[in-house]
């Protein structure tokens, strides 16, 4: 089959890689029709994310058709379904809390040592998404092996387009966490550093929680015209400062929730975050966090804290004074992806949430390599790239 | 625990470390250097008889010990393992379970003769809502001292890794039925499993 793959720094392929097949008996193979690039992949095209062999298989964003199904899968044979990026078993006691991301059980045993080094305690497998995350092949190709197809994918019903539900795999149900981790109460000014998909979704659903108010904050004019389109404020922090600004518009309170929503590839020429890049450039690997050190720092007392944006390592002078002095809440972690599905496909069902605004390019999967260039080099134009196997589709 | 156990002797290991606290003896930083201990714990998601069951029947170790080639069982107590070893080489012995305590604990000891001395004791207690916690120590002299367990760690065949990875196959396979594998068609799967 054909499948993009990983090779080093700003280097992906097109590659003619063997067949998935079954090979445990909750597997399912899928034959995508639709895979999307991540934001979270271009961490991985930068070379930010450790444990990345030449060769691996990249997308967790993906969805398509059932043709072949292992004998405990419950899937059959023609179903269209949307799979979730994490990879849980839904047996072990974090999947009976519906804490999906924290599975005991969808990581390989050797791929388990990193991240219990690391972090303590290994956490759900990942498509796509390094060895660290279970080194399993990733659905911006023709086919993929699904592990746990019995609890993880969603099905979708033959008559919805793709491209309305392809986002529960990761963006939606993760910008709807962002959203319930900020903890909105009806009268709340929520503000959200970063428009980019998973930010632009956590507006919708801020609203949609009840927030008063959201502004966003951006430096790309097209994704502020977005989140605009979505009912937020917007601060473009190139034209203005930042906090002043927040504490302007908030009557010099804070905002009573801040959401991060861009994580450590945060742009900008801050003093902390050169400093960053240059431990990051000289394998330092601390992790370039600028927006959530200004979150925490604008956050009205007693407020909340939500951090959907990825970070894999360590924060240099994270204002952790501030967050305890003022006595912030601070909720994060990867997306409980299996848990939210369900609402959230009716969400979309009902009209409720918008999602093809977002995707401004298609293109085949034989075009992955340009759509990688194109995300990475013009952030303001390109919001979302989605690749269609077969489809013929050029830039 | 009876009196002729030498390899896993909880008294000695007590009486090295100070009892200034209620952490598990194998987790001293105060440990006999000469010979390796190793001990690792986890809860897994099903009821003790279950997981006591599956284990006593020593041919099913096979489908979660990653180094096991194969156990022999002869009888009620006594059985043969062939086990990989660095170099694509195995290595074998005989064992004897020296100790049984039904939904408690197996105890288990290399006879005389044995490649790699060991011997092993897992235990299983109830925790309740959160399933069984499974306990894991494993005594053994490292083949060819030093220098062995350097090949060994080489080979990430050393035992202190490979007792962690085996407690979390077990843990799947009760658990999901399956052990997890990134492999993407069977014929990989061969490859990574040879």
């Amino acid at each position: 089959m054909r499948a993009l793959a990983w090779h080093g720094k700003h280097d992906v392929r097109v590659d003619t890689v063997d067949d998935p097949g079954i090979v445990n008996p909750r597997d399912a193979i899928i034959k995508v029709t639709a895979t999307a690039i991540c934001g979270s992949d271009l961490h991985l095209y930068d070379g930010f994310i450790p444990t990345m062999q030449a060769g691996d298989i990249l997308g967790h964003e993906f969805m398509g058709e059932v043709v072949e199904v292992g004998a405990k899968s419950t899937l059959k044979k023609g179903q269209k379904v949307v799979v979730p990026f994490t990879i849980a078993c839904g047996s072990c006691y974090y999947c009976s809390k519906h804490q999906y991301s924290a599975c005991d059980n969808g990581l390989p045993a050797d791929n388990q040592d990193i991240a219990q080094e690391l972090y303590g305690q290994p956490m759900s497998g990942l498509f796509g998404y390094s060895h660290m995350t279970g080194g399993y092949a990733g659905g911006q190709a023709e086919y993929v092996r699904v592990p746990f197809s019995d609890v993880g994918p969603i099905v979708i019903p033959d008559s919805v387009e793709d491209e309305r539900v392809l986002f529960l795999s990761d963006i939606l149900p993760t910008g709807w966490m962002a959203a319930e981790n900020a903890e909105i109460e009806p009268g709340d000014i929520v503000a959200v550093w970063g428009c980019g998909p998973v930010g632009l979704f956590a507006i919708q659903s801020a609203k949609l929680m009840g927030a008063d108010r959201i502004i966003a904050i951006d430096h790309f004019p097209r994704r502020l015209e977005l989140a605009r389109k979505f009912g937020a404020e917007t601060i473009n922090f190139e034209e203005s400062a930042t906090y002043e600004a927040l504490m302007e518009m908030t009557g010099g309170i804070g905002p009573d929730a801040v959401i991060d929503a861009v994580g450590l590839e945060a742009h900008g020429f801050f003093v902390d975050n050169v400093i960053d890049q240059i431990k990051k450039s000289t394998f330092l690997g601390t992790d370039r966090p600028h927006s959530i050190r200004q979150a925490i720092v604008a956050c009205r007392k007693g407020g909340r804290v939500s951090m959907p944006a990825v970070y894999g390592g360590f924060v240099d002078k994270f204002p952790l004074g501030a967050l305890m002095e003022k006595g912030l809440t601070l909720k994060t972690g990867q997306t409980h992806v299996q848990h939210y599905m369900p609402g959230l496909l009716n969400a979309i069902m009902e009209g409720k949430i918008d999602t093809t605004f977002l995707i401004s390019h298609r293109l085949d999967l034989e075009k992955g390599p340009e759509g990688y260039k194109m995300f990475h080099d013009n952030q303001n134009e390109v919001t979302k790239v989605v690749l269609k196997p077969g489809s013929g589709l050029a830039a | 625990m009876p009196s002729d156990d030498a390899h896993i002797d909880d008294a000695r290991l007590v009486s090295q470390k100070p009892p200034h606290d209620d952490a598990p003896p194998t987790t001293s930083k105060n440990l006999d250097s000469d010979r390796e201990l190793v001990g690792r714990a986890v809860t897994i998601n099903r009821p003790v008889a279950e997981l006591y069951a599956f284990f006593r029947d020593f041919t099913n170790l096979a489908q979660f010990m990653e180094n096991i080639v194969r156990i022999d069982v002869q009888d009620a107590k006594h059985s043969h393992w062939v086990v990989k070893a660095p170099g694509g080489k195995t290595v074998e012995w005989d064992a004897t379970v020296t100790d049984e305590r039904e939904n408690e604990s197996i105890t288990w000891q290399s006879d005389e003769g044995a490649d790699v001395p060991n011997s092993g004791r897992v235990t299983f207690r109830n925790a309740g809502a959160r399933g069984t916690v499974v306990t894991a120590t494993i005594a053994y002299d490292p083949p060819a001292g030093t220098i062995g367990k350097l090949i060994a760690k080489l080979f990430q065949r050393e035992p202190a890794i490979q007792a962690r990875r085996d407690l979390r196959r077990f843990k799947q396979l009760m658990e999901t039925g399956e052990v997890a594998t990134a492999a993407m068609n069977r014929a990989q799967f061969e490859k990574e499993d040879a």
